[in-house]
């Protein structure tokens, strides 16, 4: 921690990333330069690896070959101070389907280490979300839009400034859709970096996009062998 | 984080507040789960019991015979029983996505496993040591065994949650990891078995136990070290395909 990582310089650069997924090379030579303040939605058609370069920008994978730098440096190297910063939102959704609303988020408030006053942040975290009056419900009574909704209510409890969020809009209503691009234009003015994959078109004016068509392995790479 | 030039000593004391905070709501919530989830609570006491009241019927109801088995049958029943209830360890998890929840934790996984094995010892060996007295009266043990039975047991089935959670970790991503798990889990688990065991059948002979039990100690303090560290790097390889 000695050279703290400086809030308003979040950065999260990536050098001629490539990934492969059970020896099939899904993209190549992706660089970008993804600074405090954006928002980034990844495109691509299904199985395009979308799901893979975020598990990579969290660390869950290994690219095949370049590197991911957290504020200029290697991501391994500021593993600690990048998770601190991090809220990762899965393709699976995290949620224990067992527990109540806020027995789930109270756990993941527990694991960035955070204990203060959390009743009543989770409860507003959930009426942020419109699960207002189901917290104490067992999660396996909700439907499939009001899990996610559990799992997207750590948006609101969460401190982290970095989110990666996989398919975070699947099974959400219109309202809550706009709700949550609200959501992330004000996490986007606070410096915070949103980098998530849809496949609906969001209305944010300061939204990057970044096609993975464009990666394309070329026939060289695909007979070349991946260096 | 952004004042630099903060008191070392306050820095470190957040720091382990906020390990204990996660630490405490990981084994918060797993002891809920465990309490919802009652019927898999049950299975490994039900399995202990079965095969115990077992034997008598099946061997021979003698006393004489049963007290030279009672000492070797408790314990590898006992560690059996911990064997069938490991490949739940962190299935759900896994399934659910909590897993790599808690491995993208700022917070050091070594905590957050061990809380996860605390709970699986807690629902699983404690119950098992708990109950091993009941057997032993229908397996005709003899007096002096029954304390060194459940101080033995009390220490070794700490052992067997700590190692076995390791083969669960390797395992979890294969949908079929139960045999693998026990062959992974098995020959680490011959040490503990034999100084438990042994451990007994030196109380019943009128000899002194307490080497056994120093040994078992050892291990479990051993693996308390050792074990979290080898099961979180296992985790993060079987979330990583």
């Amino acid at each position: 921690m000695s050279k703290a990582v400086d809030k308003q310089s979040l950065s999260i650069s990536l050098e001629k990333l490539a990934c492969q997924r059970d020896e099939r090379l899904l993209f190549t030579g992706l660089s970008a330069e993804i600074q405090a303040g954006d928002v980034l939605q990844i495109i691509g058609p299904n199985g395009a690896g979308k799901t893979t370069l975020l598990r990579c920008l969290v660390s869950l994978a290994e690219p095949s070959a370049g590197h991911i730098r957290f504020c200029g440096q290697r991501l391994s190297k500021q593993l600690f101070e990048f998770r601190r910063q991090l809220l990762y939102l899965g393709h699976l959704p995290g949620i224990k389907s067992a527990l109540t609303p806020a027995e789930n988020l109270r756990w993941y408030a527990g694991l960035e280490g955070d204990g203060d006053n959390l009743d009543q942040r989770v409860e507003l975290a959930l009426k942020e979300v419109g699960l207002y009056g189901y917290e104490d419900q067992s999660c396996f009574n909700l439907s499939a839009g009001q899990q996610r909704r559990v799992a997207l209510a750590r948006l609101y409890l969460s401190q982290a400034k970095i989110w990666i969020l996989d398919e975070p809009l699947t099974a959400i209503d219109k309202a809550g859709v706009a709700k949550l691009e609200q959501r992330f234009a004000e996490h986007s003015e606070a410096g915070g970096i949103v980098i998530l994959t849809t496949h609906q078109d969001l209305k944010l004016e300061s939204l990057k996009r970044l096609d993975l068509q464009d990666y394309l392995p070329t026939a060289e790479h695909m007979f070349g062998g991946v260096e | 984080m952004n004042k630099p030039a903060q008191d070392p000593l306050a820095v470190a004391e957040m720091a382990e507040r906020r390990s204990g905070n996660a630490f405490m709501a990981t084994l918060r919530r797993d002891l809920k789960l465990a309490i919802r989830h009652r019927g898999e609570l049950a299975n490994p006491l039900i399995f202990f019991l079965l095969v115990i009241t077992m034997v008598p019927l099946g061997v021979s109801p003698s006393p004489k015979t049963l007290a030279v088995l009672a000492p070797g049958m408790l314990w590898v029943v006992a560690l059996l029983a911990t064997l069938l209830s490991l490949d739940g360890l962190f299935r759900s998890d896994f399934d659910d996505g909590t897993l790599e929840q808690l491995l993208l934790s700022p917070q050091s996984s070594y905590i957050n496993v061990l809380a996860k094995v605390i709970v699986h010892w807690l629902t699983t060996g404690l119950p098992l040591t708990l109950v091993a007295p009941l057997l032993g009266v229908m397996m005709s043990l003899p007096e002096a065994g029954y304390i060194p039975l459940m101080l033995s047991l009390l220490l070794g089935t700490g052992s067997l949650s700590l190692i076995g959670a390791i083969g669960a970790a390797l395992t979890v991503s294969l949908r079929k990891g139960g045999l693998l798990l026990s062959l992974i889990v098995m020959p680490l688990y011959v040490p503990v078995l034999i100084f438990g065991a042994s451990g007994v059948r030196a109380a019943i002979e009128g000899f002194a136990y307490n080497t056994q039990l120093a040994v078992l100690g050892s291990f479990l303090a051993l693996a308390i070290i050792a074990a979290p560290l080898a099961i979180a790097g296992a985790l993060k390889m079987s979330v990583n395909n």
